[in-house]
This record gives C-alpha cells, structure tokens and sequence, in this order.
C-alpha cells in the first residue's frame, strides 16, 4: 500500500512499493500530464515536484515519496487557478512549446527553482534545468525565465 | 526499401492517372460528400476544408500533423485570412483520416517542386491517386508551401466567393457591392450585414470554385503577422494529449524487445517464468521479438526485462560501423551512377593548377522524438481503433489495415498531437506500429505498446551513415574550375549533393551501398549530411587558396542573387570577422532545401577541455515570405539546435550488428547549458514560399566545423565534435 498527496488529495494505492512514481501517476491514477522520456532520470520529462523539490518520477519508487506531497502539472493548473502559474503564463507569453511533450518537466523543473531561488545566475539555471527538449526551444526557455528573474543575466 | 517519395508520388499519380478520368468525372463534388458524412446539425462545409457553424465558427481542417511546427496555426491562418474570417472565431481539427480528407495538392507541390505542371482538369484523379496513396503526409517541409499556398489559400478564397454569391442572391445585389470583414458580409451602401453562419447552409450549395480570386499581399489581414500558436496554451497545462495518452477503457500495456541485431528472429523465450508476476496477462512471441502484456506498463517492462530471450545469429553479427566504411570505401571504387555532369570535370582535373582532395563522413544517427514510441491499438467485432501520433494519419490507418488483412474503412485512426516527429513517424517507418497491431491482435481489449528509450535508440530507421569524396581544382589564377564528388547512397531529395556555386565543371556520382541497418528521413533528410561535406569543402578550398571564406562563396553566386542576398545579410548580421571576443572566431555555410535557403555564422570556442563551445548562431532564411514571422523564427532556432546536437554529439555506432548507444546517457544531446544564443533574420524576397521545418538544420555543423578549423587549424571531415580534443591555437590567419 502506497500513501501520498497529489494535487493535494490524499491516495492510497495497492501497488508495489517499487513501482516508480511516474508508472503510479500515469497507469494507476491517469495523470498523463507527467511525461515518460527515457526511464534513467537522464531526460527530465517526468519532472513532477515533491514538497516543492523538483523530482524525476521515472526512477522515484512510490515507496521513497510515502507522506509527501507531490504536485504535477495539473496541480500546477490547478493552484494557480482562473489564471495559470506565472512560468506557464511566460510560456505562453513567449511561445516556448514547440512539440510539447517536454514542457510539462521543463515547467515543473523552472518553477521549483525559482520557488527556491528568485534571482538565479545563468550558472544556477544551467545547472538545474538539464531537461533535454528534442525541438530545441533552449533559446525560449531562457528568455521566458529571465522575463520572470529580477536578475537580468549574470 | 530506399524510395523517392516525390517522384513515386508523382509517377504513381500520372500512370495511375490515366485509368481514373471516368471515375472523376461522375464523382459528386468533394465538399457535398463532407456535408453529407461529416456535417453535425446546421454545420455547414463550403470545401473539405472549411466548415462553418450557425454561430458563426469558422472551423479549419487540417490534413496535417501538428508536431511543434505550428501549422495547426499556420494553415489556418492562410484559410482564414483569403476568407476573411475574424481570427477569434476560428478553430482548428486534425483532419480525420478517411478518403476524403486525402491531400491531393501535396501531390501537385511535389510535381511543381520538380518543374512539372498539373494542368486542372486532372484535379479529380490526383485527389483519387492521393486516396489510393492514403496522401495525409506531414513532412518535406511541405505543409504551409504546397498545402496552405495552393490549398488553404484557394479554399478560404472560394468560400468567401460562395458566401458573398449568397448573400448578393438574398439581397438582391450585384455581388461587386459586397465584401466580406470579420466573419461577416456586409452591404455598406445600405448598412447590412449577414454573418457567415447566416449564410453557409445556402452557400454550400455553389460548387466552391478552383481558381477564385486570390489576395494580393497588401491586403493580407493575419498572414504575416505573428499569430500566437492556437496548440502553445495545452501545452503548457499538462492537458495536450499525446499518442502515449490515450486511455481507452479496459486498456493493457505492451513492452517490447526486438532482436537488437537488425533482420534476425527470435529463437526461445522462457515465457513461464514471468507468469506469476503480478500483473502479467500474457507473453507474446513475435517473429523477430517478445511482448510482454500486463495492466501497467511498467510491470510489463520489469517482466521483460526479467525474460531470458535468445534470437538467431546470422552474418549480420558481424557488421560493425568500421565494416560498413570499409564496404563504402569498395564501393565507391567501383562504378558509381551519375548525379550531375557539366563541363569535362574529369580533363579540368588533369589540367588544373592545384588539386585538393578530401574524404569525409558521418555516422548514422537516431531521431529520439522525446515521445517514445507507442500506438494503442483495439480490435473488436470485426473493427479497428488506433490511438497515435503519426505523420501520416491516413497512410498508417492503411498499414495497419492491411496487416490485419481489414479493409481501411474498417480501421478508424485517432489522431494525436506528436511528441516529436523528425521523419520517424512517417508511413515508410512503421516498426513499431506493425509490432502494436500484431499483438493486439491476440486480444480482445486495447492494447498500447510503448517503447523503452532503448528500443526507440536500437530499432530506429536511422539516418543513414555516409562518406563523400571530393575532388577539386584550381587554375593558375586561383579560380575554382572543377569539382568532383563521389558519395554513398542515391539522395533523398535528389538535388541534396548540389552545391549552389559556379564552378565550370561539375561531376558528380554515387554508389549504392546497402546494408542491413534501416534507415529514413531524418530532419531535412540528405541535406544534413551533404551540407556538412560541400559547404567544409568549400571552406577548406578558401582557405587553401588564401581567399576569405565568405568572399569566395560570394563571388560564386554571382548568377545566385537570392542565395547571395542570404549570405550577405548572415555575414553582416553576424559582424563577419569583426569585433570577436578573444579565443572565438566564426564559421559560415549555406544551403537551399526544401525552398527555402538558409545561411548560418557561428561563432564558436575551444573551451580548457578540449570542447567545441557554440556562443551564437546568426541563421539568415530566405523562405520567400513568412506566414507566421514567429512561427518562421521558432522553426529556425529548432533547425539549429537539431543540426547542432547531431554536429556535437550525434553518433550511432554498429557493433556486432546492433546499436552500441542506449539511452540519452550515451545518445547525447545538446541542452540548456550549451545551447547558443540564436538570431534568426527572415528575407521576405517575394519568391515562391519556402519550407520551414527542416532547412535550418543542414548548414550548422559546417559553420560551427569551419570555425573549428580557425580557431585550431584542424579541418573536421568527420563527425560528432566530442570525438575530438581540441588545442585552441590559431595556426593559421586569413
């Protein structure tokens, strides 16, 4: 049995302790939301955030999440209410998406960071945003995080 | 296996063509058969194009894929502006994959694309040879050029001449007192106006027209303008559904593993010892691969992995990527079939001042889409749904058809935004599609087999592995007169080893040189690798002869205004060679594809490391006029950061007849960290328009290599850049 909050709802799950968080979300919750990339940690698209730390779920065994509270990016729709979260509203602002499949874990991957970290240096954003993007928006996606830092570069 | 697809398209239309005039002719006119099978109450198609509801919605069918491209919003804003529609009524849908919806202009773009002209009245027997073909193609950078231009275009215009009929035939009005505003055709004289949905249910009843009259530029109301992509909202909340999403009820998984040695089938499985597990329903023996089924994927995938799975051993074990190269170089000494021949390459060699030759080449390489690879697929009572992404809806509702031995109008297709689509969803590429209709043929409920990122890097249709042979010649004025280049593989498309310069004598050729490993269109298809040998070519023939590397480009495209203009404005964009921080310096390469030309300067580094680091890409495009100016920007700076990872990274090796890569571990691509500023500068020259998808991607990897060869003195005829340990001394100044 596997207890944690998604979105803030309360789960429990008859699933292997094993079972990776990803799996949970998708097959046994149907968040399809949380993206499925390389299944090594090595891409980032799975990218959902546990008491606000960003996690790669494709390798996070229900087990390691027991108590906590994640949140994926339908959460992250959801909290932010009529409006959408300012990383995805800069998103939008600066058309970052192109295929789309990647964004969910970039969003979630930026937004944990600049929770922790308000005014990143470019150092602190290549250093945490190692999600890997196929279409190649990179260009988008720093301009769409600077648009959102009081930082301007460093 | 190898096929050219525009000009199969277009001799399969025209030989085809012949027995079908009859058929055309009794046809009942497209769009009445829309509004007799796809029209709700009150909905209206004034083509198969257009629908317009009573409230006044403009709704745009789309016979393309949406992969990131934007043509979800690109195509629609072509319909809608010759239309006259007010843009925040209009709405887009994939088409649906059935005969009707088949795109027959593709077929004439190609046909026009290679000079040849389909005169009108064979309009019926190219949409019937699009039917036959399953034509729902996105891909050839084609989608906005062939589709939007002779299809969107004509049918948005068409249908605001249906519309202004209408309402001119209710007012009792000459029609030239009419126009069409904002989803409205008004009377001005006399201050009345009917909404289009007013009016579609009358207008539907006009036979639309095939030449009506067409914008001029200057009157354009949304091309041009940077519209922002109707697909970019649900893409940011999680909520833009993908292929791997479907959720039919009642739905189990699939993994899957294949022989990872290419051709070679299955000999034994021990399927019983995975039984007991939790979850499994049932292990599945294909002919060259084991499924495993189970309620979640990731108990199928951990089953799998559990399996002791052996499969034969043939003479393709042997092969390697240094066997492969070994039987290009043979083949390459034999006879090769003739691309281009102009002047007497051959007696400018024997009489040329200098001679330069050099030997280059390029590893095969995977697409990794970041979806991977899936399809659901559900029999039932003698039917079929399938849930995927594809680039080719209609053609892959076909194939799995005609696996499942079912007619196609049996096989419904539920089409999906892409994760990615690069050439490997096209309907030659269709592995994992035949392998998810085989084994839900076992089965009575949906069934979605997914890829592991190892299958997606190991059983890819990969871009093919080439080595390119070049000759040169100088006379005694220092002025280039011959170039000659032997290659492997006939090019697809077929102009790919042309180089746009003046050079007298011409002489190129290629060597068929198969192998087992399967390959197919990758980005931009063989432009990506044959840009990477003629523009490094180019560039070490300048600096051979002591000329700056930009000028001796310049000066052969005096008869190339448009290409001369594209390099010009990348140079002077770029500041050509001027002002460069200390320990960078800067590379250029052009090329045309797809109609578009593209010019790129990179300015490079060699960081402590050894590394090559790209700070700033300037990218010039010439794609005649830009439809969507940000769409036009995106694409680009997509192309390059395509091209790039494969110029840095990109390496497939074969050992043992398998691929030695497994994951993005060791398939490495470029990310935030070393991804370079771009600045892409867009030339509205007038021409005709140009593909978008793919032509930024060839020229980068020449324009960072030739950088490379400043800052270090060392020319790279082979790829990837991490191969290499760079020492970043300048030993040589131009």
């Amino acid at each position: 049995m596997a207890r944690f909050r998604v979105n803030g709802v309360e789960h429990e799950l008859d699933i292997e302790p094993e079972m990776p968080l990803l799996w949970a979300l998708r097959d046994e919750m149907g968040l399809t939301g949380t993206k499925f990339g390389c299944g090594v940690a090595a891409c980032g698209a799975c990218t959902v955030q546990v008491n606000g730390n960003p996690v790669r779920s494709c390798v996070t065994p229900v087990s390691a999440v027991e108590g906590t509270e994640i949140t994926t990016i339908e959460g992250l729709t959801a909290n932010a209410g009529a409006l959408l979260n300012p990383v995805q509203q800069a998103w939008i602002e600066h058309q970052v998406p192109q295929c789309g499949y990647c964004q969910s874990g970039m969003i979630m991957a930026v937004s944990a960071l600049l929770t922790s970290n308000p005014s990143p240096s470019d150092a602190d954003i290549d250093g945490a945003i190692t999600n890997v993007c196929r279409c190649g928006t990179y260009p988008r996606v720093r301009r769409a995080i600077r648009s959102l830092t009081s930082a301007t570069t460093a | 296996m190898k096929m050219n697809r525009r000009r199969f398209l277009l001799a399969t239309t025209i030989i085809g063509g012949g027995l079908l005039i009859g058929y055309a002719s009794t046809r009942p006119s497209r769009h009445s058969l829309a509004n007799r099978d796809y029209a709700a109450d009150g909905q209206s198609f004034l083509t198969t194009w257009l629908r317009i509801d009573p409230d006044n919605t403009v709704t745009v069918i789309v016979p393309h894929s949406e992969m990131g491209q934007g043509v979800h919003t690109s195509l629609p804003m072509m319909a809608a502006d010759e239309m006259d529609a007010d843009w925040s009524k209009v709405r887009v849908e994939q088409a649906p994959a059935t005969d009707l919806f088949a795109n027959g202009v593709l077929i004439k773009g190609f046909a026009a694309s290679m000079g040849v002209s389909l005169p009108r009245f064979l309009d019926g027997l190219i949409y019937k040879g699009a039917e036959i073909m399953n034509i729902q193609i996105t891909g050839g950078s084609s989608s906005v050029r062939f589709t939007g231009e002779n299809g969107m275009r004509v049918a948005g215009a068409a249908a605001r001449e249906m519309l202004i009929k209408t309402a001119a035939a209710r007012w009792d009005v000459p029609e030239s007192e009419l126009t069409a505003r904002m989803s409205h055709v008004h009377h001005d004289a006399t201050g009345r106006a009917f909404t289009f949905g007013e009016l579609a249910t009358d207008a539907a009843r006009f036979e639309p027209s095939a030449q009506p009259v067409l914008k001029d530029p200057s009157a354009f109301t949304l091309m041009g303008r940077s519209i922002p992509r109707i697909d970019i909202p649900a893409k940011v909340d999680g909520s833009a559904e993908f292929g791997i999403d479907a959720q039919p009820p009642g739905m189990l998984y699939a993994a899957v593993k294949t022989s990872p040695v290419f051709g070679n089938n299955l000999v034994a499985v021990n399927s019983a010892s995975v039984m007991q597990r939790r979850g499994i329903v049932r292990v599945v023996e294909l002919e060259d691969a084991v499924a495993v089924v189970a309620d979640n994927y990731w108990r199928a995938k951990e089953a799998l992995a559990a399996l002791d799975i052996r499969f034969e051993e043939t003479e393709n074990n042997q092969v390697s990527t240094q066997s492969i190269y070994a039987q290009y170089d043979a083949a390459l000494q034999g006879k090769l079939d003739e691309d281009v021949e102009e002047g007497d390459t051959r007696a400018a060699l024997a009489g040329a001042a200098t001679v330069i030759d050099a030997t280059y080449r390029v590893p095969y390489l995977a697409h990794a889409a970041m979806e991977p690879m899936n399809c659901t697929v559900h029999f039932h009572n003698g039917k079929c749904d399938v849930w995927t992404g594809t680039q080719d809806n209609l053609g892959i509702r076909g194939r799995v058809a005609s696996i499942a031995d079912m007619n196609e109008n049996d096989v419904t297709l539920h089409a999906f935004y892409l994760g990615g689509g690069f050439g490997r969803r096209l309907p030659n590429a269709t592995n994992t599609i035949d392998q998810a209709t085989r084994i839900a043929q076992q089965f009575d409920v949906p069934v979605k087999t997914i890829w592991s990122r190892e299958e997606d890097i190991q059983q890819d249709y990969y871009r093919p592995a080439v080595t390119s042979k070049f000759r040169a010649g100088f006379d005694t004025n220092n002025r280039l007169i011959a170039w000659e280049n032997h290659y492997i593989g006939q090019n697809e498309p077929a102009e790919a080893a042309h180089t746009p310069y003046s050079i007298p004598n011409k002489s190129i050729a290629f060597a068929e040189s198969p192998t087992h490993v399967p390959f197919g269109a990758w980005r931009s298809v063989a432009h990506s690798q044959h840009t990477f040998f003629m523009e490094s070519f180019v560039d070490e023939l300048a600096h051979r002869s002591g000329q700056n590397p930009y000028q001796f480009r310049l000066d052969m495209l005096a008869d190339k205004p448009r290409h001369a203009a594209v390099l010009r404005a990348a140079a002077e964009r770029a500041g050509w060679e001027r002002n460069l921080p200390e320990g960078h310096a800067q590379g250029i390469a052009l090329q045309e594809s797809f109609g578009s030309i593209v010019a790129q300067v990179a300015e490079v580094s060699i960081t402590p490391a050894g590394q090559v680091r790209v700070h700033r890409v300037t990218c010039a495009i010439d794609c005649g006029r830009a439809i969507n100016p940000d769409t036009v920007a995106s694409q680009a700076e997509s192309g390059v950061i395509f091209g790039l990872t494969a110029a840095l990274y990109g390496e497939i090796t074969i050992e043992q007849g398998r691929v030695a890569q497994t994951n993005f571990t060791d398939y490495e691509m470029v990310r935030l960290a070393d991804s370079p500023e771009i600045d892409v500068v867009t030339i509205e020259s007038g021409a005709s328009l140009g593909g978008l998808g793919e032509p930024a991607t060839p020229p980068i990897a020449a324009a960072v290599a030739n950088a490379v060869y400043i800052l270090t003195g060392q020319r790279v005829r082979e790829l990837p850049l991490k191969n290499y340990r760079f020492a970043a001394v300048p030993t040589e100044n131009v």
